[in-house]
């Protein structure tokens, strides 16, 4: 029976690695197991980190796991002749070189990523104005909700959270080419946008204004996913996202261009929200009132 | 040794009529190894409950809104048997709350903590066997919370283990039991981790010195020190989440939030400070419920490689270090939160740290098995799956802790792969492991191995069945009802009833585990003092051990894994021996 257990460890990196390859490469059974291809630069060089990690990972489970398999396969008390077994109780030497070897790899990874992370997360995109750098003005607030999403784009001053802003609901309509900035926003609970195919994520926390950045090189619909748990229509927390060039986009945006647009018409309750959001007085509390109602005829099941 | 420390209540009450006598020995037992096998039982209990609501998530996520079997129309007779979203959100978030505070933490610390500590360094009971007791009861009451918030028109706490708020505190009336039941949890493992280190400080044999203690008791003297200093911080957040939901205040909660159906909640808060909080806690409990079970391998390792354990004193300072490290990562359970990006860079760095000394403990595991005379019995299976599957879900861990990945990959079924890895294929292997080597201890008599055997197979294959596909799913968001309202996962159904089919067939699998416990409790063959030749100084007294565990004063000579000495004749050589 010994033998029998060591084959079983050594099925597990064999198997583990076997079926992280067919997920890689698309090889069925595994051929819908893997990441939806990258749309972006910054989404390459997450999956080319992350296939390396992997890679790495791989060769040290081979390494400890088939070790493991072999000493049950070599030294089972039935084909150890030796009456007892080797007397050793450590060795310092061992113990000094596989600590430093993982760490100097660690350490490496660590600094090797730190340059994916800060373009990601850290350093928001910038154009040139008048000879000086500014950041990219946000193209859209996202406004997350239970249990859906709210798009505010700028109106004809090009500043997002204004009057003039245009109010669209669950559909996202972005130009690709170019430097996109998010401004993410909660109304009550603490919500996570969450796009595969752009290798973006961020959680919305309410109270907190925070901003997401991409740059999508291919057009294309794709899905919007909450990922933070918001309440028991968490599952139904989508929104599409369309990424169309730029002449495409300025078109779609024009005919939405209207402060009173089909949507915002077609939806007095929201109309009156956004009134209110503007009204001096009592306007935080409307609001609130307002998304209160919205939250107890959600929460009848 | 401890006149001063047992007083007479913690003595079996001889006299008496035979009602009373057994309420006092087996109900409110003062004595350390009863109270032991009352943290077993009960969470022997739960962890099947916790097994069935996993089971149920399976199950919805394999046959989306179908009927479930047996529960479907019991509960949901009105909608021919399929569950509500928001019953789906009370599995996941009680199988987590069930699986973490009422199963591994307490049979971790609570039953082996309590069993283990005094018969392995040479004391008669725990330190303070009152406050030992307490300690048990206090588990009560979070179970009569959990179990009455079963019964709310909510199904139950529905926020996630985690929790976060604002949705913790908008949720219904049963978050405000979950927390009651978290805080007593909490003050049971307080009052535990306040034993067990006045216990291993105090009330060592002679001779037992530190550096001869065990790996099972280091292992539990890191987790009291972790408990000690990590709870009070949770039960502090619990504390104030509790007064945000029923005094109105606002710890956690920012300004314009809406709750309770329009009134503005009282703000000024700040939603990430829970997060901040209850990771500073969470973080070490996740090295609180796998560093037991480190030490509890390694003793058991060493003994069937019939061979010391190698590197015993890096082994002491791996655990140490993990200890350590493990209060300054919370962080990167919060990459993606909000928090400062900067400040991910310096949680991404430690998190890697703490590769080192797991790594460091796996070699040595390693080395302890080369050049051994292994038996391959039970225990000694289970402890070596744990050690292979330690390996995988730490190497997912450093994956993750790159932040650039864990954009892709927080909060979808990666992170419930890694984390089922640890939890699940290390924690819960190395407890069995550790119910299988100490079984005939506790009771007196052997399990049975060849149920063993075929419980420890069938156990592995399928753990692997359920968890490995998850490491695929890093599109899939975790705690999603129904992930197939997504066009781009709809692709993903047949592999999520590929890991349904396994997961049933694990828990069926746990039914032969069952068999082979009652059983053997039963009708196992009598089991000697030693019946693995093991060194350490439970071996030594009979089994099960009687009240007082000790006939005699043992006198500690050497450490624990003296196994295989060439100057002694067998192959193993008690702590206590002392004619060498």
């Amino acid at each position: 029976m010994g033998r029998f257990w060591s084959i079983l460890f050594f099925l597990v990196p064999i198997l583990a690695i076997a079926t992280l390859v067919m997920a890689n490469f698309g090889i069925a059974p595994l051929e819908t197991a893997r990441l939806p291809r990258s749309f972006s630069m910054a989404g390459d060089t997450i999956d080319q980190l992350f296939n390396g990690i992997h890679l790495l990972s791989a060769l040290i489970l081979s390494g400890t796991v088939l070790s493991l398999g072999w000493a049950l396969w070599k030294f089972d008390h039935r084909r150890n002749d030796n009456p007892k077994a080797r007397y050793f109780t450590h060795n310092t030497r061992l113990e000094i070189v596989w600590t430093i070897i993982p760490a100097f790899i660690l350490v490496f990874l660590a600094f090797f990523q730190m340059k994916s992370w800060s373009e990601n997360k850290m350093d928001r995109p910038t154009l040139t104005v008048n000879g000086q750098s500014v950041p990219v003005p946000p193209i859209v607030m996202v406004k997350a909700k239970r249990f859906g999403w709210e798009f505010h784009y700028a109106g004809d001053d090009g500043i997002v959270d204004t009057q003039d802003d245009i109010y669209i609901e669950n559909q996202l309509v972005l130009p690709v080419g170019e430097d996109i900035v998010l401004q993410l926003e909660s109304r009550d609970v603490i919500h996570s946008f969450y796009v595969p195919e752009l290798r973006l994520k961020q959680d919305i926390v309410p109270g907190m204004t925070q901003f997401a950045w991409f740059h999508s090189r291919e057009a294309g619909d794709i899905e919007i996913m909450c990922t933070e748990l918001c309440g028991w229509g968490h599952y139904i927390m989508k929104a599409d996202l369309k990424l169309v060039d730029r002449s495409t986009y300025d078109l779609w945006l024009a005919e939405q261009k209207s402060p009173y647009t089909p949507e915002f018409k077609s939806n007095p309750e929201v109309a009156a929200a956004e009134n209110a959001r503007y009204t001096e007085s009592d306007a935080r509390l409307e609001r609130s009132a307002q998304a209160g109602n919205d939250l107890a005829e959600n929460s009848i099941e | 040794m401890a006149e001063a420390t047992v007083d007479n209540l913690s003595k079996h009450p001889r006299t008496g009529n035979p009602v009373s006598r057994f309420v006092f020995t087996y109900v409110f037992a003062t004595d350390h190894k009863i109270i032991g096998l009352q943290f077993l039982f009960s969470s022997m209990i739960w962890f099947f409950v916790g097994g069935f609501l996993a089971l149920a998530v399976r199950w919805q996520l394999a046959w989306p809104w179908s009927d479930m079997p047996i529960f479907g129309h019991l509960l949901f007779a009105d909608t021919g048997g399929q569950m509500s979203p928001n019953f789906y959100t009370m599995l996941f978030t009680m199988h987590a709350s069930i699986m973490i505070f009422f199963v591994i933490i307490p049979i971790l610390a609570g039953g082996f903590g309590n069993y283990l500590i005094p018969l392995m360094i040479g004391a008669e009971d725990m330190a303070f066997p009152r406050v030992n007791m307490m300690s048990y009861w206090f588990m009560w009451p979070a179970f009569g919370f959990i179990i009455l918030s079963f019964f709310l028109p909510e199904y139950g706490p529905a926020a996630g283990w985690t929790s976060y708020p604002p949705l913790s505190v908008l949720n219904g009336g049963a978050q405000t039991l979950w927390l009651m039941a978290m805080v007593c949890v909490g003050i049971s493992s307080m009052l535990g981790a306040i034993n067990y280190l006045t216990t291993i400080i105090q009330m060592r044999a002679p001779g037992m010195t530190m550096f001869r203690l065990p790996m099972t008791i280091w292992g539990m003297f890191i987790t009291a020190i972790m408990q000690a200093f990590a709870l009070p911080v949770l039960t502090a957040a619990l504390l104030m989440q509790l007064s945000d939901r029923i005094l109105f205040t606002g710890f956690f909660l920012p300004e314009n939030v809406s709750i309770n159906n329009g009134v503005a909640a009282s703000g000024g808060g700040q939603a990430l400070l829970w997060q901040h909080l209850f990771w500073f806690y969470s973080h070490p409990a996740v090295y609180i419920m796998i560093l037991p079970a480190m030490g509890m391998v390694s003793d058991i390792v060493s003994c069937f490689s019939r061979k010391p354990l190698f590197g015993y004193r890096p082994m002491v300072y791996s655990i140490t270090a993990i200890a350590g490290l493990g209060f300054i990562v919370w962080g990167h359970h919060m990459f993606i939160s909000g928090m400062n990006h900067t400040l991910a860079m310096s949680f991404m760095v430690s998190t890697m740290l703490i590769a080192l000394p797991s790594g460091v403990k796996v070699f040595n595991w390693i080395g302890t098995l080369w050049g051994g005379k292994l038996h391959l019995t039970t225990p000694m299976l289970f402890c070596i799956g744990f050690v292979s599957m330690f390996v995988i879900g730490g190497l997912s861990g450093i994956v993750m802790s790159a932040p650039p990945v864990d954009i892709v990959v927080h909060d979808t079924y990666y992170i419930v792969a890694h984390l089922h890895y640890v939890l699940f294929a290390s924690s819960v292997l190395g407890v069995f492991g550790a119910l299988y080597f100490w079984f005939p201890k506790m009771f007196g008599r052997m399990m049975n191995e060849p149920l063993g055997k075929i419980h420890f197979l069938l156990t592995f294959i399928f753990l692997n069945g359920t968890f490995f596909p998850m490491h695929f799913l890093s599109r899939m968001p975790r705690r999603v009802a129904d992930p197939y309202i997504y066009d781009g996962l709809k692709d993903l159904l047949p592999l999520n009833q590929f890991m349904t089919i396994c997961a049933f067939a694990m828990g069926a699998a746990q039914i032969i585990f069952l068999l082979n416990f009652f059983g053997s409790l039963w009708f196992g063959p009598k089991a000697g003092r030693n019946p693995w030749n093991s060194n350490t100084l439970e071996w030594t007294v009979p089994s099960p051990p009687p009240h007082g565990n000790f006939e005699v004063q043992p006198i500690v000579r050497r450490g624990p894994y003296e196994y295989s000495h060439p100057d002694v004749e067998e192959d193993f050589c008690p702590q206590t021996k002392n004619d060498v």
